[in-house]
């Protein structure tokens, strides 16, 4: 996914006099391209978060539309309160980017997890915060998400991630990308979880479980009108993410739902649990420490499913 | 855009009288505090809008006009009247200060009133963002300078000096901040509660070209404001020793006037000591 951005934005930045590229001191060759072409639109702003993202924001008062780079959870919760009040406060068109969504960097340790910024950004007035399910939807969402003119959270996975698409996708922020349709249960993926998701539902058609899959890359704002007919069409609405089920994709439906006339569906939320890892372990591990690859969530949704089925019995 | 001739010192420090009473007259009908923090930077204000800064009230948009940030948003009565007297919007406008559902809140928000920068109130922002628009003026090809006022206290955030580190790295010439060094923070001495001194040494230290000051010394402010960029390569740090509460014999380095608000009988005093009756 990195890769696709940096290749995606030096070719936007050619066409656009006003992307400015800030970066944490991380990056090391993946923007020489950039820099190459654009090399006075290139800033690295040091290991200073805080002062990066002031420092859009003064651009963006003075015309420009910067983008801030670096690894997600830094990107995103060191910074917190100046994209609070430099960014979202004066509604300026500046991208947050954070590299290594949720486990993509399990291996580096819990520092590097970022499995509480959605939580945190979404909370923000007028901020848009969006998780492309693969390097196609990355090149997507980067040109959806200048062309909003507005704060935007573009959450990125690593490199080298499995792709979903052939080509760039008719992305549209806050619409959900329908990537299959099945009968019985609806999956809805949020960023990098969406090749598993797509694999899990392959495991679920034999066993006679026919999965819609969604990715449903916006998590600000949500597709209500696929929320809504998912609700009423599907028996069991699943979201799944790479994040902690406190104030996810998985949370963001769930207080949808609450306001809503009782629905036909049950929702099923699979993310993080509420704990740090302090241990050693790949993404992989990671994943299967809470539940998250595709055998798992396989399994979990053929368990929600005989649960609903044996209340419906009950009943 | 022209730096305009600077006015008679007589005429800057009547100025200064004339907004000091505005803020004890603000700070008095709304019942708001940080008086002490706005009176101790009236003059360096003065200086910048009345002869240090090329700025025209009439064009507040200007892409080419120097930029001034108030990063010590608490002090924003002080900004709010000096952009009324010089013109950027009507002095009546002042009587609303912080009423509800008003334009001027205790703290500036953003686009509340023509000449306002950037909204400001949580300390450490400014200056960053002033940095980015000194970036910004530099990609652009603009002459504009950047003046971010800021308080000592303000120096305890450390989002200041990592923009201290990136605008020397980046030689930003046409970027200065003024430092209301008036000793005091919200409820202790600003040397004691952190190691703040010695303050010039520090910002020299961090790669600026960086000078002390009397921060009353209205004409002083004004000349040095004018020489940025000075040919120095460096960012401009002017550390102004300031008094606060200044102006008004009783709130003089008092710091219960960081959060006490004047009665009705403090004001006249006040207003009677500045000579406006």
């Amino acid at each position: 996914m990195r890769n696709a951005f940096a290749s995606e934005l030096t070719a936007l930045a050619a066409e656009d006099p006003r992307l400015v590229l800030l970066s944490g001191d991380i990056g090391n060759k993946l923007f020489d391209p950039f820099r190459a072409a654009h090399p006075e639109r290139f800033l690295n702003c040091g290991v200073a978060e805080a002062n990066m993202v002031g420092v859009a924001a003064g651009l963006a008062l003075s015309g420009f539309r910067p983008i801030t780079y670096t690894i997600a959870s830094f990107a995103t919760l060191r910074c917190f309160e100046q994209i609070r009040v430099d960014v979202c406060y004066h509604q300026l068109p500046v991208i947050i980017v954070g590299v290594g969504a949720g486990l993509s960097y399990a291996a580096n340790g819990a520092t590097h997890h970022a499995c509480e910024d959605l939580a945190c950004l979404r909370a923000l007035p007028y901020m848009t915060v969006v998780a492309p399910g693969d390097a196609w939807e990355v090149r997507a969402a980067l040109r959806e998400a200048i062309a909003l003119g507005g704060p935007v959270y573009l959450r990125l996975g690593k490199k080298g991630e499995a792709t979903v698409h052939r080509e760039v996708p008719p992305l549209v922020i806050g619409r959900g990308l329908t990537i299959r349709t099945g009968e019985d249960v609806c999956l809805l993926s949020t960023g990098t979880m969406l090749p598993a998701v797509l694999a899990a539902a392959d495991r679920l058609a034999p066993l006679g479980v026919s999965a819609s899959v969604v990715s449903h890359h916006t998590i600000k704002p949500l597709d209500e009108a696929l929320l809504a007919d998912a609700f009423d069409r599907y028996a069991l609405v699943v979201t799944v993410e790479e994040h902690s089920l406190i104030g996810g994709l998985g949370s963001a439906v769930a207080e949808w739902l609450a306001d809503r006339p009782a629905p036909r569906a049950r929702l099923l939320r699979l993310g993080t649990a509420d704990t740090f890892l302090h241990h050693a372990g790949g993404q992989d591990y990671a994943r299967g420490c809470f539940g998250l690859t595709e055998d798992q969530i396989a399994a979990r949704v053929l368990d929600a499913r005989q649960v609903g089925a044996k209340d419906r019995v009950l009943h | 855009m022209e730096l305009p001739t600077p006015l008679p010192v007589t005429d800057l420090e009547a100025t200064a009288r004339h907004i000091r009473g505005r803020l004890v007259e603000m700070s008095h009908r709304a019942g708001v505090p940080h008086l002490g923090s706005s009176l101790s930077c009236v003059d360096m204000l003065v200086a910048a809008y009345w002869g240090g800064l090329a700025i025209d009230p009439a064009a507040p948009a200007d892409p080419d006009r120097d930029r001034l940030i108030l990063s010590k948003g608490h002090a924003a009565t002080t900004l709010y009247a000096a952009l009324a007297c010089r013109g950027y919007f009507p002095e009546a406008a002042l009587e609303a200060f912080a009423e509800p559902g008003g334009s001027l809140p205790e703290h500036p928000s953003p686009r509340c009133a023509p000449g306002v920068e950037a909204a400001t109130g949580s300390l450490g922002h400014g200056l960053s963002i002033g940095l980015g628009m000194a970036l910004a003026g530099r990609l652009q090809g603009r002459a504009y300078r950047t003046l971010v006022v800021m308080s000592d206290g303000e120096c305890n955030e450390g989002s200041v000096w990592e923009a201290a580190m990136l605008a020397a790295a980046q030689r930003l010439e046409r970027l200065a901040v003024v430092i209301d060094y008036n000793k005091w923070q919200a409820t202790g001495r600003s040397n004691e509660v952190m190691a703040l001194s010695p303050l010039r040494e520090k910002w020299t230290a961090f790669g600026w070209e960086a000078c002390e000051i009397d921060g009353h010394d209205v004409a002083a402010l004004v000349a040095r404001l004018r020489r940025v960029p000075d040919g120095s390569g460096r960012p401009v740090a002017i550390v102004a020793h300031t008094v606060k509460g200044r102006g008004v014999s009783f709130m003089e380095d008092d710091n219960n006037w960081h959060y006490r608000t004047p009665s009705a009988a403090e004001l006249a005093q006040a207003r009677a000591e500045l000579g406006l009756v």
